[in-house]
């Protein structure tokens, strides 16, 4: 039986080894905060964080987790920079049906811990693995600068 | 008197029709059936079923805290809509928004009035009612307070929360009160005194917060997808591969062997038309979703595919195409086009196609249905709550007042979520497993194969120009299967509707105009899709219109104004359009000066005609949709490959005055980026009678680095004293025109069919 760290809590997980952490969070943990989108990791909505890392959680199995963090949504507030992301996020007032906006936040957080003062080439690069159908791009992308400049990233 | 044809009651009435017909009702419904009766016409709200509702006590209460509970009757996918309206409310009833709380209302159009959430409506049919529940609901606190105090009501203010006695400056809160406000008659309508302009605290103002936002960024939000419920199991269905198609054999060894799965149920399907029914097929029943989908992987299916076995998208573009090129009759006719054309010294023709495509909500279709005690309750993310409450209850044979539909929040709608074929699915599987809450989820792969899509069509477009090159004369046939098709088996041709979006309704001062609408018959499900047939036909009318000026040899935005001609204001019907978005003729005429100026603000915005380096263009289109006016000036660069970069989009909005700013521009901003994305690369086909594409691998939408730079959202201010336009939807059909006509204006190549993915790439 697997166990996983999520948001720093351990979970004993009564699941085959090939289950995609994102079953296991959604159907079992009843953490609904990560979406599915795709199932094949084209759309990023499923992006949690594994060690600090995005990775898109419908593809990677529970087994890939063992030993290792997982971080959702529902606990990036914890992380300074996650919560100056969903801050600017409610200023800019990116979200329209916010469905894909969790994997958008969780893909902005790991853009700007590696990344702090971004170029418009990076934040293409780091974010256009995240669809948006409601089209909330170009308030993405002034929200990822206005996190960093909040952070000191950005002069 | 013209019939009054509103797509939303044809598609409940025949809904109903088709019910009947499910319950063992020997009906056939045909094109008659679903137009409606032409005596007594309503219009806007008022010619919705279950029309508006205005009654303050079912959608405001308030806490002894304080808090008000504001009801949200629609459903909210993006647009802002459980915002907008409780901010309608709240402004009225001069509460603080920070102590606003919203609940959304269960489907019941008889209670809450029409519910459905479509058709640009809910701002444009709810923003009266909604201020006079507000306002309704102060005058009975300020009256209770009145009580209180054993003064005179008039000497009694609302404001901010508070209730001010103004001679003494005595003050309760709201929640002081609130009990015996509640208790107070329903006072005359008539007595109840709106606020003036001035008044507003947020009507108008960009200073509402979303009332999800916060949930919304820390994952707390509940999805049709996210529903739990006490021993709920999990379902995927393997579905008919082509629409018609049945199920010839199954063998679900395999399936029942892998871990978490519970049952596999074969569900059968429905006889044409299609309706809101479910396609039939196998379901796998499981512990957890992804034992669901893993059994479905694992069923081993034959299918007999039925009368659309040989549908294929390059064959059927050919019968379109043939159509296209044969007269066919006229559903607008002004003067003799046919002369005319015949006597022009210059005749300009250009054919476009475009193809079917699918919404993609970004969560997919999901639901969850339970049975218990022979009533069945739904959560599920529908656009359409009243409608999923009828075909649920047409499924299990129950009353609809024996099905409770709680609407969540919709990841994205787009008109996809207005057929609640799904959630039919999640109650029939219900009743398969003894009234167990069952979850249906689909996977994108079920979404991208059976979705309602978006029509396909031909559009040809024949003009005559005179020595000056003005148009003398205008021939337009529109090829398309129609929604109605879904509705009435065996429909052919567009309906009136659908020819009313900027087909028939074109305000071109042209002395000739003749529009035809060949019949091409339906293969597959067509549905609604944001702007629905304004899509193709603005595309072709906005894109021929820049083809002219270039014949004409003159600038595309003075060439479009001289189109339009002088401002006026065209009743719809002398275009040959009855519908006219369910609004009145009078109240909203097509009013020219509106659409000229939209053109004149953006082109201004723009910067219009500014020397631009070479790959560089801009583009302009305009339309009218949805009862409101776009322009689009879209700027391009194509580079030596061929590759596609926008730096910059401008778009005017006339949509009346404005109620939520942030969100309009946020709607357009959207309708921007999805009008890009049908564009670019937008496009579903079918070969053998089923959909070839299948995730966004090969279904690409757009995606951030693709997105414009920047987009400029300018918005023509208005008082209260005009009428409300759409917003959600109105934007979209101008982007694909206004990028092609940029992408001419950079390259000299002119796209005449979407999505234009390789056409500009150098070999």
């Amino acid at each position: 039986m697997p166990t996983l760290t999520i948001n720093g809590k351990q979970h004993n997980v009564d699941l085959p080894e090939d289950t995609p952490i994102l079953w296991t969070l959604r159907d079992q943990l009843g953490m609904t905060g990560t979406k599915f989108g795709c199932g094949m990791a084209l759309c990023g909505a499923c992006t949690v964080h594994l060690d600090g890392e995005p990775i898109r959680s419908c593809i990677t199995p529970i087994s890939a987790a063992a030993g290792k963090k997982i971080t959702t949504i529902e606990a990036i507030a914890e992380d300074k920079v996650g919560k100056s992301v969903q801050e600017a996020w409610m200023a800019l007032g990116v979200p329209q049906c916010g469905y894909c906006q969790a994997g958008q936040i969780m893909s902005a957080t790991a853009l700007l811990r590696t990344t702090p003062n971004p170029t418009d080439k990076d934040i293409d690069d780091a974010m256009s693995g995240n669809i948006c159908r409601c089209g909330t791009y170009t308030r993405i992308k002034a929200a990822i600068k206005q996190a960093a400049a909040q952070n000191g990233g950005a002069k | 008197m013209s019939a009054v044809f509103n797509d939303i009651q044809l598609s409940r009435r025949s809904l109903l029709k088709g019910i009947g017909a499910l319950a063992g009702l020997a009906l056939t419904v045909g094109m008659d059936g679903i137009v409606m009766a032409a005596d007594a016409p309503k219009f806007g709200g008022d010619g919705m079923p279950g029309g508006l509702k205005d009654n303050a006590l079912l959608f405001v209460s308030i806490g002894a805290d304080g808090v008000v509970t504001i009801v949200a009757h629609r459903s909210e996918m993006g647009q802002g809509v459980r915002t907008s309206l409780p901010m309608v409310v709240a402004d009225e009833l001069d509460a603080d928004w920070s102590r606003v709380r919203v609940v959304q209302a269960q489907g019941d159009q008889e209670k809450y009035g029409n519910q459905n959430t479509d058709g640009s409506r809910s701002m444009r049919h709810s923003f009266g009612p909604m201020r006079q529940v507000g306002a309704t609901a102060r005058l009975m606190l300020e009256t209770a307070a009145a009580a209180r105090w054993k003064v005179p009501v008039g000497e009694v203010e609302a404001k901010n929360h508070e209730l001010i006695h103004k001679p003494s400056g005595r003050k309760f809160g709201y929640g002081d009160v609130a009990a015996d406000a509640a208790k107070l008659p329903l006072p005359a309508r008539d007595s109840v005194r709106l606020k003036t302009p001035q008044q507003f605290r947020y009507i108008g103002k960009d200073s509402t917060r979303g009332i999800d936002l916060h949930d919304i960024v820390t994952g707390n939000t509940q999805y049709g997808i996210d529903t739990r419920l006490e021993g709920m199991v999990y379902a995927v269905i393997a579905r008919p591969p082509v629409y018609g198609g049945k199920l010839a054999t199954v063998d679900s060894s395999e399936a029942l062997k892998v871990p978490g799965v519970i049952r596999v149920v074969e569900l059968k399907g429905s006889p044409p038309p299609a309706l809101f029914n479910p396609l039939g097929g196998v379901a796998v029943i499981a512990r957890n979703t992804w034992a669901a989908i893993k059994g479905r992987e694992a069923l081993k299916l034959t299918w007999d595919n039925g009368p659309n076995a040989s549908y294929d998208s390059a064959e059927f573009r050919k019968t379109m195409e043939a159509a296209a090129r044969q007269p066919a009759k006229a559903v607008r006719n002004a003067g003799d086009t046919m002369a005319a054309l015949a006597k022009a010294p210059r005749r300009i023709e250009a054919e476009y196609y475009l193809p079917h495509i699918a919404h993609a909500t970004m969560e997919p279709p999901a639901a969850v249905a339970r049975i218990t005690g022979g009533k069945c309750e739904v959560w599920a993310c529908v656009q359409a709550p009243q409608a999923t409450r009828e075909t649920v209850a047409g499924h299990l044979g129950l009353k609809t007042e024996d099905v409770t539909v709680n609407v969540t929040l919709l990841g994205g709608g787009f008109g996809r979520k207005s057929k609640p074929d799904f959630a039919a699915e999640a109650a029939l599987l219900s009743k398969a497993m003894n009234g167990a809450p069952v979850k249906v989820t689909w996977t994108r792969e079920d979404d991208i194969h059976h979705d309602y899509f978006h029509t396909v069509s031909v559009e040809r477009l024949e003009a005559g120009l005179d020595a000056n090159g003005k148009v003398s004369a205008w021939l337009h046939r529109t090829a398309a299967p129609t929604i109605a098709s879904i509705f009435a088996a065996g429909a052919k041709g567009e309906a009136p509707f659908e020819l009313a979006m900027s087909a028939v309704n074109i305000p071109y001062a042209i002395p000739n105009i003749r529009v035809e609408a060949p019949e091409v018959e339906a293969h597959t499900r067509i549905g609604w899709f944001r702007s629905v047939s304004n899509i193709p036909h603005a595309f072709a009318v906005q894109s021929f219109s820049a083809e002219l000026a270039a014949a004409a040899k003159r600038d595309h935005r003075d060439y479009l104004l001289e189109l339009i001609g002088p401002a006026r204001k065209i009743n719809p019907s002398e275009m040959a359009d009855g519908w006219n978005y369910g609004e009145s003729p009078e109240r909203y005429p097509l009013d020219t000066g509106r659409m000229r100026g939209v053109i004149e603000l953006a082109t201004a915005k723009a910067g219009w005609g500014r020397k631009l380096p070479k790959g560089r263009g801009l583009g302009l289109a305009v339309c009218y949709s949805f009862v409101t006016y776009i322009a689009a000036v879209v700027e391009v660069e194509v580079n030596d490959e061929g590759e596609v970069k926008i730096p910059r989009v401008d778009i005017a909005v006339d949509c009346g005055p404005s109620i939520n700013p942030d969100r309009i521009r946020s709607q357009v901003e959207g309708a921007c980026i999805m009008g890009i994305s049908l564009a670019m690369t937008g496009e579903i086909s079918f070969k053998n009678g089923a959909v070839e594409q299948s995730n966004f691998h090969d279904y690409e939408v757009l995606r951030a680095f693709a997105a414009p730079a920047k987009i400029d959202v300018h918005i023509v201010p208005h008082t209260l004293d005009v009428p409300l336009g759409g917003v959600g939807e109105p934007a979209t059909p101008t982007i694909a025109p206004a990028l092609c006509n940029a992408i001419f204006a950079a390259t000299g190549k002119r796209i005449r069919q979407l999505p234009i993915r390789e056409q500009l790439k150098k070999a």
